[in-house]
């Protein structure tokens, strides 16, 4: 039980993290690489055509994992954010600061798929449904985190004035989302919805969560590349870091 | 601000805390804010008169057309009167941290929590409630009907303090930083999109007959949420500001 | 397999522009992230390079 703690715990400062980061980012490529692959031939080989939307459905191979791992990147930059905070550790504000750019990234493909779906299915190029517009204010919530980090020339108040702004945000999404929702059922001129799928075939639903596992794989290995330039940026005045560039 | 009416115009730490007690203090605090506001008369009028100019610009950028205003009015009027509550957010802080009073105020006994309550309470008096007093006239502009109009004092009534209070943890968070301004409306406008979807909402559904209630209570319900969460989080992010 | 042609596949059944737009798009995206990571990690490495040197030729000017 000892030896796990300490284990833990070793890899919680920036010089140790660095070549361990390094060893696990070729893994994450390649996982990212094969479900991609596997993604891309389940969603153009064996899904069939759908009956409704024709070839244009297949969007939704993008846009849905995209959107998922939008959301579900910002909780970790929240929980790395908050963790920094709580134990006033560098590194966990770090990863906080290596997601966000991804999560962004993630948030915007959501939003240009959604438009490029939306268009030939219902005529605009933007729909303002519910989830289109709680993944735009999303993207505000990014770019917002990013802002504030990028203003703050301190790196320590930097990172904890980012993680009280990712605690607020993540606090308020489903505030935002509930809102939004009610919005958009009340003006029911907005009646086109994306949450209208087409009705799932299983090879459709595999694509979807294949491309997903890839599109995680591919935000991990990112991460650990950025949080790798970000520690040797904050860590340059450090001996290991001197000695690390020969 | 000059340092004259700074100095002037004590600190609550100045007169025991412990002697004022809870509502002594907030009091204490909340009067200095006004004290320091009615000497500056512009600042405060400024935002109101943003207000004003914003809601006369959108018949002149769409068209004069009674039925079109009409329906536009309860969306137009709200965000007119967030955009003006945000504008004087970067108010809230930068005077006192200018003239060293914000210092002063992490060191005083009293709670830090307490002293941004009272600072928030004071902004809201001096940049949210011309809001609401002005708000009737403007909606007679959109021509709205007395009952709408109603609703709209009172939507915004509710929503303002909410504003306050939200903009608050941008202003602290965003207390010194270079691009200050602009950035705090990128950090603040998306936490202010329920309010705003609740508040015009609320007017809307009042207009269409539906009643206002439900978005009122909603609204309600997220001031009584920040008022009770917005304090700490700004004042975490004072804290971390003045470090 | 449905596709009975090549070109069949790139016309995606007339939704080319939408479905290209949105996988190449994609594709760029995520190949251009990593190429400017890339550069950012060069670029630390060598104005760490360069400090060293400076720092080198400061203790032995030579």
């Amino acid at each position: 039980m000892q030896n796990k703690i300490i284990h833990w715990f070793k890899y919680g400062s920036p010089q140790s993290f660095y070549p361990l980061a390094g060893k696990m980012l070729p893994w994450f490529v390649v996982l990212a690489v094969a479900f991609g692959l596997a993604g891309l031939w389940l969603g153009f080989f064996v899904a069939p055509t759908d009956a409704v939307q024709g070839e244009g459905y297949r969007i939704i191979f993008i846009h849905v994992p995209a959107s998922w791992m939008s959301m579900f990147l910002y909780l970790i930059m929240a929980f790395w954010a908050g963790l920094g905070l709580a134990l006033n550790t560098r590194l966990s504000s770090m990863m906080a600061s290596a997601v966000a750019p991804t999560g962004a990234l993630m948030a915007f493909i959501s939003l240009w798929t959604g438009a490029l779906w939306g268009k030939p299915m219902w005529g605009t190029w933007w729909v303002w449904d519910a989830r289109l517009t709680s993944e735009l204010i999303l993207l505000f919530l990014y770019l917002g985190f990013m802002a504030l980090q990028a203003a703050i020339d301190e790196p320590r108040r930097a990172d904890k004035a980012g993680a009280i702004l990712a605690l607020v945000g993540v606090v308020n999404v489903p505030i935002i989302y509930f809102s939004v929702k009610w919005w958009n059922t009340l003006h029911q001129g907005a009646s086109v919805s994306m949450s209208k799928s087409p009705s799932m075939a299983v090879t459709m639903l595999w694509g979807m969560l294949v491309m997903a596992l890839c599109f995680w794989m591919y935000s991990i290995a990112v991460a650990l590349v950025r949080v790798r330039a970000i520690i040797l940026e904050r860590e340059r005045t450090t001996e290991w870091v001197k000695h690390a560039v020969e | 601000m000059s340092a004259i009416d700074a100095v002037v115009t004590p600190m609550p730490a100045a007169t025991s805390p412990a002697a004022l007690g809870t509502l002594g203090v907030l009091v204490a605090v909340v009067r200095r804010d006004l004290l320091l506001a009615l000497r500056r008369k512009s600042e405060v009028l400024t935002s109101l008169f943003f207000f004003v100019i914003v809601v006369s610009l959108f018949p002149l950028g769409i068209g004069p057309e009674m039925a079109l205003l009409r329906i536009i009015a309860p969306g137009v009027l709200w965000v007119a009167a967030l955009l003006a509550a945000m504008l004087s957010l970067s108010r809230l802080f930068a005077a006192d941290h200018a003239d060293g009073t914000l210092e002063q105020m992490l060191l005083s006994p009293a709670p830090l929590g307490l002293l941004v309550t009272g600072k928030i309470i004071s902004h809201w008096l001096v940049a949210g409630l011309p809001l609401v007093l002005i708000a009737p006239l403007l909606g007679l502009q959109y021509d709205l009907a007395p009952r709408a109009l109603g609703v709209l004092v009172l939507s915004l009534l509710i929503g303002t303090p909410l504003l306050s209070l939200i903009g608050a943890i941008g202003a602290a968070l965003t207390l010194g930083v270079r691009g200050g301004g602009v950035l705090l409306s990128l950090l603040t406008l998306p936490l202010y999109i329920p309010a705003l979807i609740f508040g015009a909402g609320a007017v809307e559904a009042d207009i269409s007959g539906l009643g206002a209630a439900g978005h009122l209570s909603l609204l309600a319900a997220l001031l009584a949420l920040a008022g009770f969460f917005a304090p700490w989080a700004t004042t975490a992010a004072l804290r971390i500001a003045l470090e | 397999m449905q596709w009975n042609s090549v070109g069949e596949f790139f016309a995606m059944g007339g939704y080319a522009l939408y479905v290209w737009g949105s996988f190449g798009v994609t594709a760029l995206a995520l190949a251009i992230e990593p190429f400017l990571l890339r550069k950012r990690q060069n670029d630390v490495l060598d104005s760490l390079r360069r400090e060293r040197s400076a720092d080198e030729r400061q203790r032995n000017p030579s």
